[in-house]
């Protein structure tokens, strides 16, 4: 999947997070975090697991993280993802 | 005369040689001259700033300085005071507050100017306590527990030269209070201390009133000097921050959970006696238990402590028959202190001082406490963050923990991805020992020295968890933080009640 234009998805919340992402050459993700001292490394890995599963090779990911779960920050960067792709149809066995 | 008083003098010494130190007479007024002038009579006391007072308090480079906090982030004094004692060049204080908050950034400037070099609080929040976790002082601060403040006063390691105590009215003569006047604060639990041990005692007052005002929570026999100065606090922001009133569904689920537990505790019986400590749930709870009270028709003897609005509610509705106040934690029940007969004002000493001849704490029955992180040692942490910076208080969490016959905690089982139940606290402030039960939004935990407790609680068919159980379904959501890595040097001591060393806080590495 490739990142065709600048997308937002999330917000900023307690417990929400907002992702960013825009046309890039190679993957590059910055994350800033309330809880990165405990969590910095555990969030990265999920956005890259993410970006992995949509086949994602190309992007800047910029994710600004209220203290989300897991499963917030998964749902968050498939949505930015699928608004920078411009994908109008969903392969749904990707997105779990 | 006088020669003959000398005669006097001397005809005793010549009886009794040990008697040296006597003196003859030399009129009326010798160590009274006020009494002289009748205008001086009334107005000794009276400074026109504050930067008099401080003069002839001869406060000088090396004393302590101390105040009250009751008007919490409404302070209008510490700040003032500090920045005048700035002005006037004088360093190397010791800063002694009953606790500092939010409002008292500016203070961070005084540390950086080496006005203030040491520090004495029951806690400390926004950018002061930041910097200070980030090392900003050279000594570490102590952290007190407020019954462990008046045992360090006691013992001299707090040794107070100078206390600035706000006040909203007194008389001419320093008779004051919290409850009369314009800007009230309430009790003046803490402040009551300081008046008693401070070596000068300078009263800072919004109003005068006339000679002698009642209730004199603050006495004459105590006051140096007076300053009147425009405002001395703000009261609508005594509830703001960690007293404040919640709406949150959580925070309540939670108060209700904690309602639950008080009900079968076995510990809910007439004359029962009840604490509820800062914190959105902990005041919340109070709320629950009118109908329970009404329903099984009992009735407490007295509540203790931070008194909020819905304590006086109960009161004020026959349901709690006393309440003992060392900080009125909203403007409602300042105003019940000043109205209510049997709303009574403690000092910290009387409140929960361990060396006191008699501490409040030790009579108590129940009560509700908040924490920032519990471990599986139901070890409490209320003052620093899951990041290792400060950002809570001491207050009387362990002096209540301990004294009461059953100690609940109240916390979210999570803090967005931070889990508040971890495997061992970050700072331990109130020992596992003087925990009773854990609360949270997702199960109770008993700890296992109480299994009495436990078994009623599964009775009454209450979420009973093992604590281990609470904690993996903590991990679950949240994942396992990371620990948190700290330099060597000691920023903060936590001294218990007794004034032992409990933990120490280290500076945060960035």
């Amino acid at each position: 999947m490739k990142i065709q234009k600048e997308a937002l998805a999330g917000t900023l919340e307690s417990s929400d997070l907002m992702v960013k992402v825009s046309p890039n050459s190679g993957i590059e993700i910055i994350v800033n975090s309330e809880v990165n001292k405990q969590f910095g490394a555990q969030i990265r890995s999920v956005v890259e697991s993410t970006l992995a599963q949509l086949n994602v090779t190309d992007g800047l990911i910029v994710i600004d993280d209220k203290g989300a779960l897991d499963c917030a920050i998964k749902a968050r960067v498939q949505c930015a993802v699928l608004r920078g792709a411009e994908v109008e149809e969903l392969d749904w066995s990707k997105l779990l | 005369m006088t020669t003959c008083t000398n005669n006097n003098i001397e005809a005793i010494k010549a009886q009794q040689p040990d008697l040296n130190n006597l003196v003859p007479f030399t009129g009326a007024n010798t160590t009274t001259p006020y009494l002289n002038d009748p205008v001086a009579k009334h107005t000794r006391k009276l400074c026109q700033t504050i930067e008099e007072a401080i003069k002839k308090c001869e406060l000088r480079d090396g004393m302590t300085i101390s105040f009250h906090h009751a008007f919490r982030e409404g302070d209008k004094v510490i700040n003032k005071v500090i920045e005048t004692i700035s002005n006037m060049g004088i360093k190397d204080l010791t800063l002694a507050s009953s606790s500092l908050l939010s409002c008292n950034t500016p203070l961070i400037q005084h540390i950086k100017n080496g006005v203030v070099t040491q520090i004495y609080t029951s806690g400390m929040r926004g950018e002061l306590a930041d910097a200070i976790s980030h090392g900003l002082m050279e000594k570490p601060v102590h952290i007190h527990s407020h019954g462990g403040r008046v045992k360090l006063i006691q013992s001299g390691e707090i040794n107070i030269d100078v206390a600035f105590l706000a006040v909203s009215t007194t008389d001419e003569m320093g008779n004051a209070n919290g409850v009369s006047g314009k800007s009230q604060c309430g009790s003046l639990g803490y402040a009551m201390v300081d008046a008693q041990f401070a070596k000068k005692v300078v009263l800072l007052t919004e109003d005068f009133v006339t000679y002698p005002n009642n209730p004199a929570s603050i006495r004459q026999d105590q006051v140096d000097y007076i300053v009147k100065i425009d405002e001395v606090g703000d009261p609508t922001k005594i509830s703001v921050g960690a007293a404040r009133i919640t709406s949150n569904p959580r925070e309540l689920m939670i108060a209700r959970y904690a309602a639950d537990v008080i009900e079968h505790s076995g510990y809910f019986k007439d004359g029962f006696s009840i604490q509820t400590g800062s914190g959105a749930s902990s005041t919340a709870a109070t709320r629950f238990l009118e109908n329970r009270m009404r329903d099984k028709n009992i009735t407490a003897s007295f509540a203790l402590g931070g008194i909020t609005a819905s304590i006086v509610d109960l009161h004020e509705k026959g349901l709690v028959k006393r309440l003992l106040d060392t900080q009125s934690f909203d403007g409602t029940a300042g105003q019940s202190l000043g109205r209510n007969k049997d709303h009574i004002e403690v000092s910290t000493n009387v409140y929960a001082n361990p060396a006191s001849k008699g501490a409040s704490v030790d009579e108590l029955d129940i009560v509700i406490l908040s924490a920032l992180e519990i471990d599986l040692n139901f070890n409490v942490n209320v003052l620093t963050g899951s990041d290792g910076v400060m950002r809570g208080a001491s207050g009387g969490h362990c002096d209540t923990a301990t004294g009461a016959n059953l100690t609940i905690i109240v916390a979210p089982l999570i803090r967005s991805r931070i889990p508040t139940l971890i495997e061992k606290v970050t700072t331990v402030v109130t020992p596992g020992e003087s925990v009773d039960v854990l609360v949270t939004d997702h199960g109770i935990a008993v700890n296992p020295n109480r299994p009495e407790v436990a078994e009623r609680l599964i009775a009454a068919g209450l979420p009973v968890m093992k604590i281990e159980d609470l904690y993996q379904r903590a991990i679950s959501l949240t994942g396992k933080p990371m620990p948190i890595e700290f330099e060597d040097k000691i920023v903060g001591i936590v001294r218990y009640r007794d004034g032992s060393v409990i933990d120490v806080v280290r500076q945060v590495k960035d």
